[in-house]
């Protein structure tokens, strides 16, 4: 009895610890204290405490839900109430401690982001002892109200939970937009309304929504999926009305689209790991600075950007295809490291003074030309936008019609097994260097793209966090899936674009987003069917 | 079939030979030229030698702990430079607080083991840590998997070192002892006392961790899991005692291994680890990765080509600035090794035994 008991208590600590030092390591790395400067709340909640409050969130219901699972007979009120409670007070706890300790010694001289002004956001101003005391009590609270909220029945439940969830995404999109200073306390509770109203509208109705739309006849249907596509389209092309800056974002979340459906291609279809994959990005760019800046001489006559793009292209998938070649024969990992190898090398010989003559050296190539189409030029983001629109489109419409094709299905043939693939007649070599090719095209003519957008380019601009943030996006957004692909860069390009306080910590983020992505949901948020598939096919082998 | 098979190989191999070809032409020239032009004295081979050995023995230390990962669990542990950057970093408060106190100066040799046990702490449980929560419940995963996620765990323990401590450059404090040249009795030639005690104490770990995998009853548990995993459970060894022990080896390692590093280059910042951290990577490909003894001879050779080449054979070639294409020069060693020679300098035997 009493073995069995103890069990969910030392889940229960075991998940407040974790909570506490993941509020700690947030703190103390400065997190915090950087996203205080934005209200959620205008006078009432900083993203700041936001972000404590969701570790709350998270640690209490995770307490809950375990004690639920855990359990053999469902858990009473009270007890569900303690577990809550004992999440949020061994957090608060951890942070008190650290409030404490930091008024006993200087942790500053060690811990630089342990300062005076973080530990007025964690005691809310009230000192010390004071502050301390409210933090646990508030630490309690905020368990015991997540954890009453496994009490609510779950047809109000859920549009409670999305209308709580609306009022800081709403405002963090609306304040980096619109440089709006948060919401006000009225507005919260509106959008919470009405974004809970509109729930559960949508769950009382959703039935009877869908059979009329089955009811339709069949032109009727049609135009509904044709409505279904022409808006989101609409949209997509309204954007950049949004203004200056928003397009800005977006164009680098373009670019990055455009990467990752290349390295899609190698490493999402055919399972080859490449890690330098900056490097025909960067070659794209160089060739198309060194086609039409005017400060080159030795490259012959100057082009326009039109003219320049197939040879920025054309020169990106030689070099794949040239560095695919003595990798082909390598297994997954040492292929990683050897990708890695190139695109370090190609920077550091682009910075290098060996070749400053001819590609500028750390001065890079400046006074790139911008895109010109008829009378236009494209100077703004703006513009711009609707060029790397086209090129996604492009290159989206090659990746889904390839997808399917006999190459596609030889790609995905090797991920899976290289042996079987062989035995059953695909010519590894041609496939292999293919994947490489594709992707470096698609790469270059990102890269191609990026220069005359910057109009000037540096090695700097290469570096290897590039592939890894291209890397990243695939993953997060599933590897292999053509709109995973532009989740993943919304998400891990244009969000930290739009919260500059977080740009920082952007690369720290991503490493725990690729742990977190690995461990528990290996697939990706928009997972490709087959993908999904494998992997929980293998989980299960592993498990028997 | 086989036939079209061989003419197809041949035309990527015949690519890959002239790679090869054209870089070996380019080192005999290379060399050729600058000792033909006899630009630089005997004695500056000698000094940038013994630079090399003090470099490579680091290497070494970093090397082994990627090897015997390698070896036990088949996985690049890409996060082994962020064990390596950890040690010397909390390393540097704990010296600077001894510095203060006067105490470096007074005890250098007590100080320093100080300093050495701090690292080597820090550096321990950041790998033990990395394989409790990142690596183990991937062990059965597929191959890609525990490599990315290893990855990411490189990139959120640098840039959370990077938010804890800043992302200054620190310098480590100078040991007053440690200043200026040992002159080699007989000739007047001096070795900067820096390198002389990173060769010692490199050379010490490293016979001592061969002394522990072939003599030690726990050395030879390693070696067993290495050779086969179910086999080596089958005999009564406990598979994840020995991960654990060869992570905590491979830790302690590289944080030893991240002090020398400092007090050869007196500074440590949150990116210190990843040029190390892939030379030691390439020192191990390039002894035959897995092989203990291997990794050793790797990382000295890479050390003292590394210093050696710039000069010898770049400037041979008329590059201006070589000593900026050094690190480059480290990943075409690595590329080339991997393409010509897989299973490394020592590779083979390793091979042969699993057959």
């Amino acid at each position: 009895m009493r073995a069995q008991s103890r069990t969910p208590w030392s889940n229960t600590v075991r998940t407040g610890l974790l909570g506490g030092v993941a509020a700690l390591l947030l703190s103390l790395v400065g997190l915090i204290e950087a996203s205080a400067q934005r209200a959620i709340i205008t006078g009432v909640l900083s993203m700041g405490h936001t972000l404590l409050l969701l570790i709350y969130v998270w640690a209490a219901q995770q307490a809950v839900r375990r004690l639920a699972a855990d359990g053999e007979r469902q858990p009473s009120r009270l007890e569900t109430l303690t577990h809550g409670a004992l999440a949020g007070l061994l957090i608060s706890a951890v942070l008190a401690a650290l409030v404490l300790l930091g008024q006993v010694i200087n942790l500053r001289a060690v811990f630089i982001n342990a300062s005076p002004a973080l530990f007025d956001l964690l005691t809310l101003k009230l000192g010390t002892w004071l502050g301390g005391g409210v933090l646990l009590v508030v630490g309690v609270v905020l368990g015991l109200l997540v954890a009453s909220l496994s009490f609510i029945p779950s047809q109000f439940r859920k549009p409670l939970v999305l209308g709580l969830a609306a009022i800081p995404v709403v405002s963090v999109l609306a304040s980096a937009l619109f440089a709006i200073r948060g919401l006000s306390l009225l507005g919260a509770l509106i959008l919470l309304v009405l974004v809970a109203a509109a729930s559960y509208l949508w769950d009382l109705k959703k039935g009877a929504v869908r059979e009329r739309m089955n009811n339709l006849t069949p032109t009727g249907q049609r135009t509904t999926r044709w409505l279904r596509w022409l808006l989101p389209a609409v949209i997509v092309l309204l954007l950049p009305l949004l203004g200056k800056y928003p397009s800005e974002v977006l164009d680098n979340v373009g670019l990055y689209i455009l990467m990752g459906l290349g390295l899609n291609i190698v490493v999402g279809f055919a399972g080859l790991l490449d890690l330098g994959y900056v490097a025909f990005f960067a070659l794209g760019a160089y060739t198309m600075g060194v086609l039409t800046s005017p400060e080159i001489q030795w490259a012959g006559a100057r082009l326009t950007f039109w003219e320049a793009l197939p040879f920025s292209v054309l020169v990106a998938t030689i070099s794949g295809i040239l560095l695919g070649i003595p990798v082909l024969g390598m297994r997954g990992d040492y292929l990683a490291i050897v990708t890695l190898g190139f695109g370090e090398i190609i920077r550091l010989v682009a910075l290098s003074d060996w070749l400053k003559p001819y590609i500028g050296g750390s001065n890079g190539i400046t006074r790139i030309p911008k895109a010109v189409v008829g009378p236009i030029e494209l100077a703004t983001p703006q513009t711009l936008y609707y060029l790397i629109i086209l090129g996604c489109l492009v290159v989206a419409f090659v990746t889904i019609r390839v997808k399917d094709s006999r190459l596609g299905r030889a790609w995905m043939a090797v991920r899976e097994d290289e042996d079987v693939a062989q035995a059953m007649g695909i010519d590894l070599v041609r496939t292999k260097l293919l994947a490489f090719a594709t992707g470096a095209a698609f790469s270059g003519l990102s890269g191609a793209i990026f220069a005359s957008k910057l109009t000037s380019i540096y090695p700097h601009s290469f570096h290897l966090l590039v592939s890894i943030n291209v890397l990243c996006l695939i993953i997060v957004g599933g590897m292999g899936s053509i709109p995973g692909v532009i989740v993943g860069s919304l998400a891990l390009v244009g969000l930290p674009e739009l919260l500059r306080e977080f740009s920082e910590y952007r690369l720290m983020m991503y490493g725990a987003a690729l742990v977190f992505m690995m461990l528990n949901r290996p697939e990706g948020l928009m997972p490709e069917a087959r993908r999904k598939l494998e992997l929980h096919e293998a989980e299960g082998g592993a498990g028997e | 079939m086989l036939y079209r098979l061989r003419r197809k190989i041949s035309g990527t191999t015949v690519f890959m030979w002239i790679i090869g070809l054209g870089i070996l032409a380019m080192v005999v020239v290379g060399s050729a030229q600058t000792l033909a032009s006899g630009r630089y004295p005997s004695d500056q081979w000698l000094v940038l030698t013994i630079y090399g050995v003090a470099q490579g023995s680091v290497y070494a230390l970093i090397a082994l702990g990627y090897t015997m990962v390698y070896g036990i669990l088949r996985m690049i542990n890409f996060a082994h430079s962020e064990v390596f950057m950890s040690g010397p970093f909390i390393g540097y408060y704990v010296a600077t607080a001894l510095d203060e106190a006067g105490f470096l100066d007074r005890q250098p040799v007590i100080g320093l083991g100080i300093v050495l046990l701090a690292a080597m702490a820090t550096s321990t449980t950041i790998a033990v840590l990395l394989e409790r929560i990142a690596y183990r419940p991937l062990r059965r995963a597929p191959r890609l998997v525990p490599l990315i996620t290893a990855i990411g765990a490189s990139f959120f323990l640098q840039y959370t070192f990077r938010g804890l401590f800043g992302s200054g450059v620190k310098g480590y404090p100078e040991i007053d002892q440690l200043k200026g040249y040992w002159l080699i009795p007989g000739t007047q030639f001096g070795v900067l006392k820096t390198q002389g005690v990173v060769i010692v104490a490199a050379v010490i770990m490293l016979v001592g961790l061969y002394l522990f995998v072939q003599r030690t009853k726990t050395g030879k548990s390693l070696q067993a899991v290495s050779e086969d995993k179910d086999i080596a459970a089958l005999m009564g060894i406990d598979v994840d005692r020995a991960i654990v022990i060869t992570f905590i080896i491979g830790g302690a390692l590289a944080g030893a291994a991240g002090v020398l590093y400092a007090l050869l280059f007196r500074q440590v910042n949150f990116f210190m680890g990843f040029f190390p951290g892939i030379k030691a990577f390439t020192a191990a490909v390039l002894g035959g990765i897995g092989n203990v003894v291997g990794a050793m001879l790797g990382g000295l050779f890479l050390g003292i080509a590394e210093s050696l080449f710039p000069n010898l054979v770049l400037d041979g070639l008329g590059i201006p600035a070589p000593y900026q294409l050094k690190d480059a020069l480290a990943f075409i060693l690595l590329v080339v090794v991997l393409i010509f020679r897989p299973t490394g300098i020592l590779g083979e035997r390793l091979a042969a035994k699993k057959a």
